[in-house]
């Protein structure tokens, strides 16, 4: 059996890779092994992971906003979420907001949860706190601007402004 | 690795490796030169921490490595291919006593990863988190409240941790056990790697069994699963031991001893040869069949034996053919000496 990676020299290394009891077998030569990372037992390696999640992706996603989910770019990165159901990778951090409604489906199949439980970065988890706090009282000021409470409402504007301050440096 | 820790009879290592993102950049391989440089900058300053300064952090750009210096550390697996190929403007930054390397521009920014002999999950996993709240205190991640930390490939979203250990299964292999303990292994969400010979042989005998959830669980909770999986998997082997040698010493020892033999007089060998031998020997050693020869003289020549070690020991690039002298060299000297006898 030749090496299905080049097909010029044959494949020595014959193995299976499983997962969540999906099984592949790889036969390859020693030199495409290696420049795969996979001869070496703990490496980590990304090649077929990606090849995988595209076939996860391909399935057509529901669409909630009545957008085809085909149409949504991320405006900070440009990745659009054609490009990411092709590569299986996001494009940076804001891509997660950009392509959020159609993600729910993906993280079930991969992980069979939706969100976050474990460790929370003391920063990164402070300034969404600081966040959190900055949204209450700017619906507060809201109310006091529509009720005209003038006093509280110069209050609340001292105290998000400082908020804001805080979360710029944060 | 000295070969030593918990278990070390049949867990070679534990490691956990956190993926961690800078909040207002493109991951890597997306992002442009002078942004993968503006990375590299910040995560250099925020080494230069005092909470960092006990570890004693080297910072190797890899631009300046050569190839066989980027094989070595991949040997050492304190980088990984993907950092030491393709990486643009990729470093590394690795603690003095070789537990912690810090991958920087490989799929993520940050990849934090803590490397223990044994099984030592929890004190990799607390480890790695000390190292990830000290780089935190200087740099903004990519965290989202729902998502928890924002990672390049949705496999690793959430705590983005990985945790992994590697086995040494050679009764379960032996006694054909292996392939229905794997699979119960992976119905409880867990990865098994290993590398397949012919057969079902794995290579070496050796298996990587890691998690495959990152999201939705703790960290504690990923790794107690793991944890509790590979307690059974070790119980498992000991039993296979056990009755290896109790229905078949003689056979067993003998196959054992041959592969020493073959070990410490060999002239040539390949890779592939050499290590299913010393996983044999490594058994051996672990049953109490070879005085002198330890687990760490193992895990050094598993390392030793492999092409960029074998070129940096000879000093020059290498063909396969020298390189199958060289390492036949290197394995019996090594073992003539742990053994007390001549090279
Ligand atoms: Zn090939
Ligand atoms: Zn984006």
């Amino acid at each position: 059996m030749m090496c299905q990676e080049c097909g010029q020299r044959p494949a020595t290394l014959h193995f299976t890779k499983i997962v969540n009891g999906d099984k592949t077998e790889f036969h390859l030569c020693e030199r495409c092994a290696r420049e795969k990372g996979e001869l070496i037992p703990g490496m980590s390696n990304t090649f077929s992971i990606h090849n995988l999640l595209s076939g996860l992706m391909n399935f057509d996603v529901p669409t909630h906003t009545g957008h085809p989910a085909q149409a949504l770019r991320c405006n900070v990165c440009g990745l659009t979420y054609t490009q990411f159901s092709k590569t299986g990778r996001f494009g940076c951090p804001a891509c997660y907001e950009a392509f959020d409604a159609h993600l729910e489906p993906l993280f079930r199949r991969l992980h069979g949860a939706t969100a976050h439980t474990g460790k929370v970065p003391a920063r990164a988890g402070g300034v969404m706190r600081l966040a959190r706090e900055l949204e209450r009282l700017k619906a507060e000021l809201k109310q006091a601007v529509a009720r005209e409470e003038f006093e509280r409402a110069a209050q609340l504007r001292d105290r998000i402004r400082q908020l804001e301050a805080q979360i710029d440096h944060a | 690795m000295n070969g030593s820790g918990p278990d070390a009879d049949i867990v070679v290592s534990s490691r956990v490796r956190l993926a961690r993102n800078l909040r207002d950049l493109p991951f890597p391989y997306l992002a442009t030169n002078s942004q993968l440089e503006a990375v590299l900058e910040r995560v250099r300053r925020a080494l230069g921490q005092e909470a960092l300064a006990p570890y004693r952090f080297t910072w190797i750009p890899m631009d300046e490595l050569d190839e066989i210096d980027k094989r070595v550390l991949v040997e050492k697996h304190l980088i990984s291919p993907l950092l030491a190929e393709e990486a643009r403007k990729g470093a590394v930054a690795i603690s003095e006593d070789e537990r912690i390397s810090i991958m920087v521009n490989e799929e993520d920014h940050l990849r934090i990863q803590v490397l223990f002999p044994g099984l030592q999950l929890a004190e990799a996993w607390q480890l790695a988190s000390r190292i990830d709240d000290a780089l935190e205190a200087a740099l903004n991640y990519a965290f989202h409240e729902r998502r928890g930390y924002l990672t390049a490939c949705p496999t690793n979203v959430g705590t983005g941790i990985r945790a992994s250990v590697m086995v040494h299964l050679p009764a379960l292999v032996m006694t054909q056990q292996v392939g229905r303990i794997l699979t119960a292994i992976h119905q409880v969400g867990l990865v098994v790697r290993g590398l397949y010979g012919e057969g079902s042989e794995a290579l070496g005998n050796l298996f990587q069994i890691s998690n495959q959830i990152t999201l939705g669980r703790s960290e504690e909770d990923i790794l107690e699963n793991l944890h509790g999986v590979v307690k059974q998997v070790i119980e498992h082997e000991r039993t296979a031991r056990r009755s290896l040698l109790e229905t078949n010493r003689l056979k067993l020892e003998d196959r054992l001893s041959r592969s020493f033999g073959i070990l410490s007089h060999a002239r040539i060998i390949e890779s592939k040869e050499a290590i299913q031998r010393l996983s044999d020997v490594r058994l051996g050693v672990d049953l109490g069949l070879f005085r002198g020869v330890t687990p760490a003289t193992l895990n050094e020549l598993t390392v030793m034996t492999q092409p960029g070690f074998l070129q940096r020991w000879a000093g020059q690039a290498l063909t396969p053919e020298q390189r199958d002298e060289r390492r036949a060299r290197l394995i019996r000297e090594r073992l003539n000496r742990a053994a007390g006898g001549e090279s």
